[in-house]
């Protein structure tokens, strides 16, 4: 938390200072290398995806982003991580702290099997967000209503999570992710196990979540890229091949390779 | 061989299968006759077992049936204050003076008056209902009062037609005196059958009419209560550290090994290992109920870790994810999320060992259960003996009367163990979580 100070910018303009920053990120799997020194600036204003063929470690850098890697043993990580100028792989850093401000939705939903509103509130309630029953009532349903679930669900909060359809499921992971209050939101694949109709309203409430948290969502589908994101990231055999706006990546990529993919040469 | 014909074989490109042929309705036929013959043997595997099943049942329920009855004889006792060596007014006073009077002489008169001398047909035992009597109403000195007694075994067996009364006297444990009494009470309607309280309420004792299932049903249920406390919380959370703490090395390797290892030592060796541990080094106390179950706990353990472990690695990696994702901290992954989940398999790894703990004799064997006690432990460091011990000390009594006991026994363990398993099932099912 030192450059909030010291960077003397004033108040955040634009996607001039970033909310994370990565540079050189390496990361191995036993003797595998699986990310060979990506370094990329993701801020708040914007939606960014990363897209690539499978297996070009995009997944595997999102998961370094709020240190889930940690849970797999024989994965190492060098290079640097800042969340607001801060190393989140620096000793001092608080794994638990760091993943309620980097929170994380991933490819299959995976509610808890308990009540809908237990899986909300559980999360403010390890933090300690909410001490009185009304503010995490409160809590539970601002939550659910940004991750527009609101209305499907508040006559049956006490339900079990896991009664829901799938989309609704994965809007319920991102209601529960949202319930921390989380700075950065992670989505690994978050709509490749739905339908279209339900893929449709996740894409919408990525778009109104953008601005409030910075998104970072990993995609194989382009057009999915292309719908919901301002920055995309060309990810190919473990290197960041192109990063920019996402409507340049897809009507003028600068990378032979970054066009071969998105004009659907390979994948 | 033309099996291209019938398109088993050949190119793809070829025609198309030919189901309708020969060769392929006979393989259909083949393959339905097969699953045909598996069924049949599963039914018949299934109708082997549950024979074996009702055979058993059968076989101790009807030799054990008769243990929860017991024989007794109408006999006029009189109670008198000479004899008894006590007063109404001292018994009224004080209630401990009964301790010091006479019931036994009393009740030989009574009997003796009654018989005559050559019989045996109250047990030795029935002087204590006596003395409950007069405790009730010391007005009882100095009368007569016709009073139902438990008979001896002799008697008992006989009118459970258990004697075969052709065998030649010299080859059956009933001389003629007895069959003739009884026949006579029987035929004056001196004799009945009732439920066995004596079975349901007391300890062992040497002769059969007086012995009971309560103590070794309570010591066995004072060493479960130890074993439980024990293996169950120890095996849970070693299991927990092994899964989601320790390191993956080879440390956890060969504590891995280990543990499986001794799930299948045999249980006369933890009952030497509790012999020479707790008994030997520790100087706890011998036939003790919390020995036994600290011996059986360690017998159970490894069932419970490797049970528990299993259960855990079932749970859903997912949830964890989801756990860990909003930033909950590894304890509180596994105690809201991995370990309610894992519970039920957990439980019902405890229920096998558990089962196992309650049927298991040798260990208890050696550290001194086996011991023959007249008494119902009243404690934990109190010398008890358990249920399955108890059937074994029966089973090797000469005396007729302990056959029915022998199954009456093992009625009273197999009800326990339905008992406690329903229990543990019905804990399981409200645990279990739907998906």
């Amino acid at each position: 938390m030192t450059t909030q100070a010291e960077g003397g910018e004033g108040p955040v303009q634009g996607s001039s200072r970033p909310k994370m920053t990565a540079r050189d990120v390496r990361v191995s799997y036993g003797d595998i290398e699986a990310l060979k020194g990506v370094s990329i600036d993701v801020s708040t204003e914007d939606v960014t995806a990363f897209i690539g063929p499978s297996g070009c470690g995009k997944s595997t850098f999102l998961r370094c982003l709020n240190r889930m890697n940690d849970t797999v043993a024989s994965a190492r990580v060098s290079g640097e991580i800042l969340l607001d100028g801060h190393d989140i792989y620096a000793p001092d850093m608080d794994v638990v702290q760091l993943r309620a401000r980097v929170g994380m939705v991933f490819q299959k939903p995976n509610p808890f099997p308990k009540s809908i509103y237990e899986n909300v509130g559980y999360g403010p309630r390890i933090h300690g967000l909410a001490s009185k029953k009304a503010d995490m009532d409160a809590i539970v349903e601002e939550s659910l209503r940004r991750a527009g679930l609101w209305d499907e669900v508040k006559d049956r909060l006490q339900d079990s999570g896991t009664a829901l359809s799938g989309g609704q499921q994965q809007r319920l992971c991102i209601a529960r992710a949202i319930a921390v209050n989380p700075e950065v939101i992670l989505m690994d694949e978050p709509a490749s196990a739905l339908d279209p109709i339900a893929t449709a309203k996740i894409e919408e409430l990525i778009d109104d979540l953008r601005g409030r948290y910075a998104i970072v969502i990993v995609t194989h589908n382009m057009q999915q890229a292309a719908r919901v994101s301002q920055k995309t990231a060309f990810f190919h055999l473990g290197t960041l091949v192109e990063y920019g706006d996402t409507r340049e990546i897809f009507t003028n990529p600068k990378q032979p390779r970054t066009k071969d993919y998105i004009t659907g040469r390979y994948g | 061989m033309d099996r291209q014909g019938a398109g088993v074989r050949g190119n793809l490109s070829a025609a198309p299968t030919a189901w309708g042929s020969d060769q392929m309705q006979a393989r259909i036929r083949r393959r339905y006759r097969q699953e045909r013959n598996f069924k049949a043997m599963g039914i018949l595997a299934l109708m082997i077992a549950a024979g074996f099943l009702v055979f058993l049942m059968v076989t101790v329920i009807g030799s054990g049936w008769n243990s929860f009855r017991q024989t007794q004889v109408l006999v006029p006792v009189t109670f008198e204050a000479e004899r008894l060596g006590i007063t109404p007014e001292q018994a009224r006073a004080d209630p401990r003076a009964l301790s010091r009077a006479n019931f036994q002489g009393v009740l030989s008169d009574s009997v003796e008056r009654r018989f005559g001398d050559d019989a045996a047909l109250v047990s030795d035992g029935a002087w204590l209902a006596l003395r409950k009597a007069v405790e009730a109403d010391p007005a009882l000195i100095g009368t007569t009062k016709e009073m139902w007694l438990i008979a001896t075994s002799n008697i008992d067996q006989l009118s459970k037609r258990q004697i075969d009364l052709d065998a030649d006297e010299t080859n059956r444990p009933v001389n003629d005196v007895e069959i003739a009494a009884w026949g006579r009470l029987k035929a004056e309607g001196k004799l009945r059958t009732v439920l066995n309280m004596t079975f349901l309420t007391s300890a062992d004792s040497v002769d059969p009419e007086l012995a009971g299932i309560w103590g070794a049903l309570k010591g066995s249920f004072l060493t479960l209560v130890v074993t439980l406390a024990i293996s169950f919380p120890v095996g849970v959370l070693a299991a927990i550290y092994l899964e989601e703490f320790a390191a993956k090395n080879r440390w956890t390797d060969i504590v891995e090994v280990s543990i499986n290892n001794l799930a299948a030592v045999p249980s006369i060796i933890f009952g030497l290992l509790g012999l020479s541990v707790f008994l030997n080094t520790m100087n706890m106390p011998r036939s003790a109920p919390v020995v036994g179950g600290l011996t059986l706990a360690l017998m159970t353990l490894p069932v419970i870790v490797i049970a528990s472990r299993a259960a855990i690695k079932a749970v859903p990696p997912s949830i964890r994810d989801a756990a860990l994702g909003i930033g909950a901290s590894r304890v509180q992954v596994v105690f809201h999320h991995v370990l309610p989940l894992a519970l039920p398999g957990m439980l019902t790894g405890t229920i096998l060992g558990m089962a196992r703990a309650l049927g298991e004799t040798a260990p208890l064997l050696m550290i001194g259960m086996r011991a023959f006690l007249t008494s119902v432990p009243q404690g934990l460091t109190q010398p008890a003996t358990a249920l399955p011990v108890q059937i074994f000390i029966w089973s090797d009594n000469v005396s007729r009367g302990f056959v029915e006991k022998t199954s009456g026994a093992i009625i009273v363990l197999l009800v326990f163990l339905l008992t406690i398993n329903s229990l543990a099932i019905y804990l399981r099912n409200r645990f279990e979580v739907r998906w």
